[in-house]
């Protein structure tokens, strides 16, 4: 039975993903990107990760749904002459060998993986207890593999100053998108004021309970993000200005907090990062309260893009 | 055959496919779709590897699938600047082509920077 539903999803993942690739329109293949996205969410409950999969819906599917959709919308006159510019099919049948080649290498190398596989999932479990966390994914994230966690959050900030210095001169310190014009009867409107003092809970309490089951801070600050996204989308507030101190303080503060703890870890701890075991969950906690506005302020600007037009309260 | 070969299989073929968009989309966003597609297919070998390692109580090895959730977010952060290079290329251009300009035809920037 559950071999039959894999069959099935596997069906649909493949032919959703070569109409992505393959559809002429880019605005279609963007329609069949946002539910191939979806679909891999059941994917990895298949494979029991149901941190990645929350990951996946929130991120995966609908973030980057987002992100493609707008753009895909903006460079609708660019798709003819993109089409033109195609290369022959001595080129297409070429690359087609060459991928099909790759794939039929990883294919082999799946069929081939090492039985009984490595695994450091009796590591984890020998000590969890130390982080004070109950969910394996939190303990590896914010204890174990604490510093690719740092990392991640620095290189989401490195991310959004790239598309910030994608700005022209004329526009720095004004604010991107376009102006909010809001229709107080629109649907849209409608939602963005019901929606989000259930999602902002939701949110807080996804990173609540991802101390000791599935959830997190990156799929709690997704949430707050994509409400933040709808209320400026539905024109109810303007996109901030991107030289707001607020809002250099939201984007930094968590990273900070994140470096501050660390560094107060190889003073009492004696390892950077290390965390005193009686004060570890506190710890953690402190540093995914503190990351969780970070994360969701960075998400929701890296999707609005660069500043585009001046400022004009100023 | 087992569920987590068969989507390792399905992984193998989405590495492919998105390797085939890379190379022959001439559009640069399709280009990024077909990035993630692979990118997806990469992701899923890893969540297979990670299942394979069940034990000790646990669905799957935590450790590949605490970094999957790094690489989804890092994977997000990377499209967007994609996505934001493209569209700055549009405004500049007028068009999205990565042909090199003295090849395709080009408009002149609209507006001047200064």
């Amino acid at each position: 039975m559950t071999l039959a539903l894999t069959l099935a999803l596997v069906g649909l993942l493949m032919a959703l993903a070569i109409w992505t690739v393959v559809a002429r329109d880019t605005f279609a293949a963007v329609t069949g990107f946002v539910p191939y996205g979806l679909l891999l969410t059941l994917a990895w409950l298949q494979l029991r990760a149901v941190d990645v999969a929350m990951t996946e819906a929130a991120i995966g599917a609908g973030l980057t749904g987002v992100l493609l959709i707008a753009a895909a919308a903006r460079l609708r006159a660019t798709e003819t002459p993109a089409w033109a510019e195609r290369p022959g099919l001595a080129t297409r049948v070429l690359a087609a060998i060459v991928s099909a080649a790759v794939a039929a290498g990883i294919g082999a190398c799946v069929l081939l993986l090492p039985d009984p596989a490595p695994s450091l999932a009796p590591a984890v479990v020998e000590n969890i207890a130390a982080t004070g966390v109950g969910n394996p994914i939190t303990a590896v994230l914010m204890s174990f593999r604490a510093m690719d966690t740092l990392l991640e959050a620095i290189v989401l900030l490195l991310g959004l100053v790239g598309v910030w210095s994608l700005a022209p001169d004329r526009f720095w310190g004004g604010r991107p998108g376009p102006a909010p014009t809001e229709d107080p009867n629109s649907i849209l409107g409608y939602l963005a004021r019901v929606l989000p003092p259930i999602g902002i809970v939701v949110g807080v309490y996804i990173l609540w309970v991802g101390a000791d089951h599935p959830g997190g801070k990156f799929q709690g600050a997704t949430v707050l993000a994509a409400m933040w996204l709808l209320v400026m989308m539905a024109g109810l507030s303007d996109a901030p200005a991107v030289d707001r101190r607020w809002v250099r303080i939201a984007l930094a503060g968590g990273p900070g907090a994140f470096i501050a703890v660390g560094l107060l870890g190889s003073v009492i701890a004696g390892a950077f990062l290390g965390y005193p075991e009686a004060f570890a969950k506190p710890l953690i906690v402190v540093i995914e309260a503190a990351l969780l506005p970070s994360l969701a302020v960075t998400l929701a600007l890296l999707l609005t893009g660069p500043p585009s037009r001046k400022d004009s309260s100023e | 055959m087992n569920t987590p070969t068969l989507l390792g299989l399905c992984a193998a073929v989405l590495i492919g496919l998105g390797l085939y968009g890379l190379i022959v989309s001439p559009h640069p966003l399709r280009k990024i779709m077909a990035f993630n597609v692979m990118g997806n297919g990469i992701f899923l070998v890893a969540a297979v590897i990670a299942r394979r390692g069940a034990g000790a109580g646990m669905g799957g090895d935590p450790v590949p699938q605490a970094l999957l959730i790094t690489a989804l977010v890092v994977a997000f952060a990377a499209s967007a600047l994609g996505v934001a290079l493209v569209l700055r290329l549009f405004e500049e251009t007028g068009s999205a082509s990565l042909t090199a300009p003295d090849a395709a035809p080009r408009t002149p920037p609209s507006e001047s920077e200064v």
